[in-house]
């Protein structure tokens, strides 16, 4: 059974259409890294797999059925995160506890076998002492730990991971993406993993799907990360030029996905990236 | 001091009131709306004068308006951004008429002051009964609602693609909030709700990192400043929402400064 089908499908958002008619099909058990520019559709193809964005055209199908809003198979971290808390010393742990059943009615009181649950979730990312800590006193990559933690909750077969490496460093990046790939092999389940960067990608994802132009491409890193198939996607000339075992994707001098990595941090990280160039 | 059917009264109503308004806050608190909280309470007001205007109990008045007033706040405010926009439209429209009915109204003056400091000393028995049904009925639909509220208020993304509606939990809270508040006011009257509803929650906030531990202190706090508030009113002869609120702050303060200070501390 195929994880994700795409047949056809067009989104669109107020007014504007931000994928155009794409198809493809990812099997289950695949690990994906999800690649494109800013504003390529990478954040609402997830959200319609989710079921928040509804195709304008074409369908969308999750482990055989269509994409519907509240599907427990579906594990999701969101690209914006929810500011946390403030003046409250809530725990890490009741933060990723309230995804637990969250959607039910009723009491926020867990039984022994939830608890386990989320103590076993924590523990498959090494988070279980972080977890005790309030939320408003640990790092930014602590946080994108118990995010992750939390997606396993509700054991899925498939997870969106939207942009888990913004603002983490070179280390911790790789830190990420090792822990991502030990997940998906332990449970055996599917994982789109969106990034700016194939970079720390390369040796952990099988598959990329790059988006562009309103087009997207999905196949090996060799099939998808070449000059011709990304040129489409650019709309304009790309050469793909690897180095040692990196690759870079360049639009004439310019490195495309860095400048995009960079005009993100400018905005939201200043401090990370900065201190990273300069060294 | 038992022996007067007054103070019976005021334990009664102030008992059912902190009760409500400690778990209330909690999650006002939690979901950074204070500010809605604050806006509901002086609606609330002119809710109260239109209801004297036409010959009604004040209380009607305040409820009627401050659940409106909630409700409309959530319709217009789903998203952070919008709130305190949304909040501040309903709330000048609200003094504005609260304007119209003070210029229609004349005989005034003691009216107005028990509406915006309160007097729970004059809480009679029928308002207690009124009181408790309005309580029980907020108290049991925030228990309902209260998982999906939380995980809406702490991470509203996931919740949304888990099939939770922000803009239905965002509404019915503030009924709730809403419905506290018009409670609040016949306490410690609407300009000061803040002292039973934000101050024993902000300081549980401080001192649990569990959500029902954070909820039960809450309440628990709220119910002993109520409590100590009237006892001292009743020896002192000051005024009951005078020691309520000083007690509120007076906690509040306990909770925060001790870190502060810590934090001022060269290491
Ligand atoms: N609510 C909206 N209404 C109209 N257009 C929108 C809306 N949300 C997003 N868009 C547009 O849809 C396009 C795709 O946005 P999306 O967030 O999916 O991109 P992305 O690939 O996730 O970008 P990023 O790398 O910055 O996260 C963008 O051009 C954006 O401007
Ligand atoms: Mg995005």
């Amino acid at each position: 059974m195929n994880a994700i089908e795409l047949d056809d499908v067009s989104l669109t958002l107020g007014g504007r259409r931000v994928l155009g008619g794409i198809s493809f099909a990812i099997a289950a058990g695949r690990f994906v890294g999800v690649l494109g520019a800013n504003g390529a559709g990478k954040t609402t193809l997830m959200r319609a797999i989710l079921g928040l964005v509804a195709p304008s055209h074409g369908a969308i199908r999750v482990r055989g059925q269509p994409a519907t809003r509240g599907n427990p198979a579906v594990g999701y971290m969101p690209q914006v995160l929810s500011a946390a808390p403030q003046g409250t010393r809530l725990s890490g742990w009741d933060f990723v506890a309230s995804v637990a059943n969250g959607h039910r009615l009723g009491l926020p009181i867990l039984g022994r076998e939830k608890r386990a649950e989320i103590g076993c979730a924590l523990d498959l990312v090494g988070a279980g002492k972080l977890a005790r800590r309030p939320l408003a006193e640990i790092s930014g990559g602590e946080r994108q730990r118990l995010l992750l933690a939390q997606t396993l909750i509700g054991r899925p077969q498939l997870l969106l991971l939207d942009e888990p490496l913004i603002s983490l460093d070179p280390h911790h990046q790789q830190e990420v993406v090792e822990l991502v790939k030990a997940l998906q092999r332990e449970l055996g389940i599917t994982v789109l993993f969106s990034a700016h960067e194939i970079n720390p990608l390369l040796g952990a994802i099988d598959q990329v799907l790059y988006l562009g132009n309103g087009q997207a491409a999905l196949g090996a890193i060799d099939e998808v990360i070449t000059a011709p198939v990304l040129s489409r996607l650019y709309g304009s000339a790309i050469d793909v030029i690897r180095v040692r075992g990196r690759i870079f994707v360049m639009s004439g001098s310019h490195d495309v996905e860095h400048e995009e990595h960079r005009h993100e941090a400018g905005h939201e990280h200043a401090a990370h990236e900065g201190h990273v160039d300069h060294v | 001091m038992f022996e007067y059917d007054f103070m019976r009264n005021a334990f009664a109503a102030a008992t059912i009131v902190a009760l409500l308004s400690g778990s209330v806050g909690y999650f006002l608190v939690l979901r950074g709306q204070t500010f809605a909280g604050h806006a509901l309470a002086h609606v609330g007001f002119t809710g109260a004068t239109g209801a004297v205007l036409i010959g009604v109990a004040p209380l009607w008045g305040l409820v009627l308006m401050t659940v409106a007033a909630g409700v409309a706040m959530g319709f217009f405010g789903e998203h952070l951004a919008q709130r305190d926009v949304a909040i501040g439209l309903v709330l000048a429209f609200a003094l504005a008429l609260g304007l119209l009915f003070l210029h229609f109204y004349t005989a005034f003056a003691t009216q107005a002051t028990t509406l915006l400091f309160g007097n729970v000393l004059a809480v009679d028995v029928s308002t207690v009964y009124t009181l408790l049904g309005l309580g029980a009925l907020s108290l049991a639909i925030l228990a309902i609602i209260s998982r999906p509220l939380l995980f809406a208020s702490l991470q509203p993304e996931l919740a949304e693609a888990k099939g939770v509606s922000l803009r239905l939990y965002g509404v019915l809270f503030l009924a709730i909030v809403a419905l506290t508040t018009a409670e609040c006011a016949q306490i410690v009257g609407v300009l000061l709700v803040f002292a039973l509803m934000i101050g024993p929650a902000a300081a549980a906030q401080q001192w649990t990192s569990a959500v029902t531990t954070g909820v039960l202190l809450s309440a628990g706090l709220a119910l002993v400043e109520a409590w100590c508030g009237i006892t001292l009113a009743f020896y002192t002869d000051w005024p009951s929402s005078f020691w309520i609120t000083a007690l509120s702050v007076a906690v509040y303060l306990l909770a925060v400064l001790p870190r502060r200070l810590r934090a001022l501390q060269p290491v």
